[in-house]
């Protein structure tokens, strides 16, 4: 653990959270007023059978989507506030995202996705700090081509080292190895560990993995729309035994 | 396999309705022009069916019927009085009335000015009450009475309404005559016909002593007898009693073939307007077939799942091109029916356009079965021939594809053989353009045409090869530019060679056409410029708007106006030569080469009766040399004539036959002048003799003074109008175009849907964005016109080159002209991703990227 336990800044927070789709009938609560933080320079997993609205609360703090009611914080900004325009600016400078799929746009090099974010902001590249990521991503002689001549498991390196690049506050990554081999999906997951280790990079996933899970350092578990649990220093066992108890909850309801 | 077409039609509307939107405008143009020359012969055949009498009696000309009224000069040979009353005492007729008829005379409104449409003539007729062939009377009285005595008219109904006149007014009119400036008291208005419409002419009817004193110097005789037959004896043979006494440079003929001929003489002067529109809507369909092409494969390529996934529950590939085909025929029969619809409307607003400028078409729109048959015949056919080679890559999707994420449906051997087949072409029709340019074939215009069809479709098929390269020039510098907006716009440019270039293709045809046309249009204003330069030495023009001939009257007073040193007078004329119809000029060569050029490379300008003149190149093709004779025959003659002389080619004269004006004054062609050339004296202020001119001619509204400067201005102006109203018509197909990239731009959109919110997702902003499909938009469209110019200049200096020597001497390529062009296209790209990017913009980012 390279983050102190007391006191830790906070990088992202929710207060009372709400997300609701559709109305009377058709109304679905995706999330029931949820109050969390995340420590910055911490590896937070997020976990929760389907339907918990895991995606939701990330899609929420993440400005991808718009809350029904509640706040959310990026740093100390209050995204409740934010118009489209604000709104874009802040995923540019503040959030990096690894998706499950379709990371990198096909017309540009791995360098040029991995750039993206700041040359769509008009910023330098920090020659340092990418030849830092690319390095520890792996990537040196595979920057020169398109995302089809990489693996499955390269495009998400790609992916990886542009969330990083641009150091965001935090990154959000959704089912980061779901479309991946095993042996590609720890390649990804211990770079981002060793991301939040080496680099105190702050890093919010999404999965259904324990194996994943377990390279986090604290795991939230959603159910109902609702923080149900959490554990410190998971693995993968524990996690599991974790999981299993909500799918006989969620049997008997 | 039809019904799930159906629905995977349904499920994509719009962008089937884009397509459908480009056979809906080629169709239209289709079904417009047909629509409305069937609306104008119509017209034409109830103006002039059942206006002659039963027989009419005529002097004999050569040639046909409209050879010499193109020139509206007619003949002087008239027909006395006694041949009149000697048709009338034959059995088979009951009465013959002689006419008296001069297309000239011009009436002026109260404001003085000329009130026939632009081109149209100002009739003058004596009035009898005989009747027409029906037996109904030609003109009826509707107010105040008839003319009876000398210095009275009656004007048409049409013509009153529009005047200003008041029964009782006196009337102003412009003749040919000695009298240039006539007026007559307006004792009367009549109707002509049922609708009254005669087409923008104006009808004055008068007395017919008094015809004669206006129109035949008095002389009692006539243009024309009208018969009308005795008891049941037919037309016909009325007609061949006639004949068998008429002398021989008269003829007699049925009115109803009088009538025929006088109608489809004006219809084949309209014919010109109808290929014209046809002509275009040929091109608004080939831009169209791209639309529709691009349309149909991006579709299907966007399908090839589904299509895979049909294949694979057992479809044969039969039937997937059947689904594709019949989606095309369903497109192509929705598309024609709007077509036609939208077609009505065109014809229903050149009508409108037409009775603005005067000339009042009478009744409803005439819809004809032909019409509808080949509205639907052409959108169906194009859309199927169109959707072909997509259905038939469609068909090739292997089972399989749809178990894979992403298919590549562009089959390599399809490209290659595009590639060859247009690379073959390009070669053959650059071949027959060089042959035509600088081979000797008989016709090189042809020739060079035919070689820049094929040049044509053979760069369409090469365009995917060729717009690398041009993109990479075109959008190369946008990285440097605008950064990663600008890259991500110049890889999507370049992402789908294929799809850019066929898009571009249809903007290129347009630009092709647009550049060709400028460059002829330039070419012939320059042409007359140095022919005007070079040519004329005689400091004023004296001639009329649209080439009516005016009164030698004219002439004389101009020659009065101090400081006036000579006016030398050109007459134009038909004439059959040696069997062909023949322009003819006359003017003494002497006097003319004072005022212009003229320079005899052999024989002499001392240019006399029965003999001509005529272009060295000419002489040379007819083998002709100084001493040969040709037959000429003329209204009033039949003889041959000798060549005198042989100029030195000038493009004032075009190369033609010129006569003597009194070889066209034996032949019975009236002494109307067409131009005057005024030379002014030596030492004179011209300023104060453009000043005499201006007071010589101030009553006569149709003649116009110009010096060189303002000649050269309005020849150019001629030439302009032209070019404007091409312009607006290939506006059309680069509307078509324009659709096109708006289509494919919205389709690319579509289908980058999980880029595009990737895009957003990491931090690209709506504007920017928007910016990336601008840069595509410009990209595709400055491809299209670079391409375009380049075809067009090609084509256009081609074009000039193998007409050169029928009056294109000159060469001029209006560059700035071409600049503006490829700028335009720009503006056009902007225009085009409007739509596609604001639909971009609006795309939910979470749901963008979570798209499958």
């Amino acid at each position: 653990m390279t983050t102190e336990p007391s006191s830790p800044r906070t990088a992202a927070r929710a207060v009372d959270l709400t997300k609701i789709y559709g109305k009377d009938d058709t109304r679905v609560v995706a999330l029931g007023g949820v109050t969390v933080e995340f420590a910055a320079g911490a590896y937070t997993a997020i976990m929760g059978p389907s339907g918990s609205g895991k995606s939701t609360l990330m899609h929420c703090m993440a400005a991808l989507d718009s809350s029904t009611s509640g706040q959310v914080y990026i740093g100390d900004t209050d995204l409740s506030g934010l118009n489209d325009k604000e709104l874009t600016r802040l995923r540019r400078d503040k959030i990096g995202f690894v998706f499950q799929a379709f990371n990198l746009i096909p017309t540009l090099t791995a360098k040029e996705n991995i750039t993206l974010p700041l040359d769509i902001a008009g910023k330098s590249v920090d020659k340092e700090w990418f030849d830092n990521v690319i390095a520890t991503v792996g990537l040196g002689d595979r920057l020169g081509h398109k995302p089809n001549q990489l693996s499955g498991g390269q495009q998400q390196r790609v992916a990886c080292a542009r969330a990083l690049v641009s150091k965001p506050e935090i990154i959000f990554a959704d089912e980061p190895t779901g479309n991946l081999d095993s042996r590609s999906g720890t390649e990804v997951l211990s770079f981002l560990r060793r991301s939040v280790r080496e680099f105190g990079q702050t890093i919010v996933m999404v999965t259904h993995d324990p194996n994943a899970a377990a390279y986090s350092d604290r795991v939230l578990f959603l159910a109902d729309g609702q923080i149900v649990d959490e554990m410190s220093d998971p693995t993968a066992e524990k996690v599991l035994e974790r999981m299993k108890g909500f799918d006989a909850v969620g049997q008997q309801a | 396999m039809i019904r799930a077409t159906l629905k995977s039609l349904a499920a994509r509307k719009l962008r089937l309705a884009m397509s459908a939107f480009a056979i809906v405008l080629g169709v239209a143009f289709v079904a417009g022009s047909y629509v409305f020359t069937d609306t104008i012969d119509r017209t034409f055949d109830d103006i002039f069916g059942g206006l002659s009498s039963d027989v009419v009696v005529r002097p004999d000309l050569p040639g046909e019927a409209d050879l010499f009224a193109g020139f509206a000069t007619g003949t002087t040979t008239t027909i006395p009085s006694d041949l009149v009353d000697d048709v009338a005492a034959l059995p088979g007729v009951e009465r013959a009335d002689g006419e008296v008829e001069n297309q000239s005379f011009f009436v002026l409104d109260t404001d003085g000015d000329v009130m026939t449409t632009q081109g149209a003539p100002g009739i003058a007729v004596n009035y009898h009450d005989g009747a027409n062939a029906a037996g109904e009377p030609v003109l009826a009285l509707v107010d105040g009475e008839l003319p009876t005595g000398p210095g009275q008219v009656a004007l048409d109904d049409r013509t009153f309404d529009r005047s200003g006149y008041e029964i009782g007014d006196e009337v102003q009119f412009v003749s040919t005559g000695d009298e240039p400036r006539v007026s007559a008291e307006l004792v009367g208005v009549v109707r002509f016909g049922e609708s009254g419409s005669l087409a923008g002419a104006s009808l004055s009817v008068f007395e017919t002593r008094y015809a004669q004193e206006l129109f035949l110097d008095g002389e009692d005789a006539y243009n024309r007898i009208s018969v009308t037959a005795a008891g049941d004896a037919s037309p016909e043979e009325v007609r061949d009693e006639i004949s068998a006494m008429l002398p021989g440079d008269f003829e007699a003929l049925t009115g109803a073939d009088v009538d025929e001929e006088t109608a489809s003489a004006i219809e084949e002067g309209l014919g010109f307007f109808n290929t014209f529109l046809l002509v275009f809507a040929a091109i608004a369909l080939f831009v169209g077939v791209f639309l529709i092409l691009n349309t149909f494969s991006i579709l299907v390529a966007q399908r090839s799942q589904e299509m895979a996934l049909y294949r694979a529950l057992g479809a044969g590939r039969r039937q997937v091109t059947r689904s594709v085909l019949l989606e095309a025929f369903i497109v192509g029969l929705v598309g024609s029916t709007l077509g036609l619809a939208l077609g009505l409307g065109v014809a229903q607003l050149l009508k409108a356009v037409f009775g603005a400028f005067g000339l009042e078409l009478a009744g409803g729109l005439v819809l004809q079965p032909r019409t509808v048959i080949v509205s639907y015949v052409v959108g169906v056919l194009v859309t199927m021939v169109a959707a072909f080679i997509p259905a038939r890559r469609a068909s090739r999707v292997p089972p399989v594809a749809a178990m894979r994420d992403d298919v590549g449906v562009a089959s390599e051997s399809s490209r290659r053989v595009s590639l060859w087949v247009g690379g073959g072409l390009t070669l053959l029709g650059a071949g027959a353009m060089a042959l035509g340019l600088f081979g000797s074939v008989d016709d090189a215009a042809l020739m060079v045409g035919a070689g820049i069809f094929a040049v044509f479709i053979g760069v369409a098929l090469l365009a995917p090869v060729l717009a690398v390269p041009v993109l990479r020039v075109v959008a190369g510098w946008y990285p440097s530019a605008f950064g990663t907006v600008g890259r991500l716009a110049r890889e999507n440019a370049l992402r789908n060679p294929r799809r850019t270039a066929a898009t571009a293709s249809a903007l290129m045809i347009g630009m092709a056409l647009v550049t060709a046309i400028s460059i002829v249009g330039a070419s012939a204003n320059a042409t007359v410029d140095r022919a005007l330069d070079d040519g004329v030495r005689a400091q004023f023009v004296v001639s009329n708007a649209v080439g009516q001939p005016f009164s030698p009257a004219v002439a004389e007073q101009i020659g009065q106006v101090d400081g006036v040193d000579e006016v030398v007078s050109v007459r134009m004329s038909g004439g059959v030569v040696d069997g062909d119809q023949t322009f003819l000029q006359a003017f003494d060569p002497v006097a003319y080469s004072r005022a212009a050029d003229l320079e005899l490379v052999d024989g002499t300008d001392d240019l006399g009766p029965g003999q001509f003149l005529i272009g060295e190149d000419q002489a040379e093709s007819k083998g002709l040399s100084v001493g040969d004779t040709l037959r000429l025959q003329l209204p009033g003659s039949d003889e041959d004539i000798e060549l005198a002389g042989i100029y030195a080619q000038s493009p004032l004269l075009v190369g033609g036959v010129v006569v003597s004006q009194q070889t066209l004054a034996d032949g019975a062609v009236p002494s109307l002048d067409t131009l005057l050339y005024v030379i002014a004296a030596d030492g004179a202020d011209l300023a104060s003799v453009r000043a005499g001119l201006d007071e010589a001619t101030a009553d006569l509204p149709t003649v116009t003074v110009q010096d060189q400067e303002e000649y050269k201005e309005s020849s150019r102006d001629q030439v302009n109008q032209l070019l404007y109203l091409v312009y607006a018509l290939l506006g059309l197909a680069v509307l078509i175009a324009v659709l096109g990239i708006v289509n494919t731009l919205a389709l690319s959109v579509m289908e980058r849907t999980r880029e595009v919110g990737l895009l957003r997702a990491v931090g690209l902003s709506r504007r920017q964005l928007r910016r990336t499909i601008r840069l595509e938009s410009i990209a595709i469209a400055v491809l299209g016109a670079v391409l375009g110019v380049a075809l067009g200049l090609l084509f256009g200096v081609s074009l000039q080159r193998a007409i050169a020597d029928d009056g294109l001497e000159v060469l001029s390529v209006p560059g700035g002209q071409l600049v503006v062009f490829v700028v335009l296209a720009a503006v056009i790209g902007v225009l085009a991703a409007v739509w596609p990017a604001r639909r971009a913009a609006k795309l939910d980012v979470l749901r963008a990227i979570t798209t499958e």
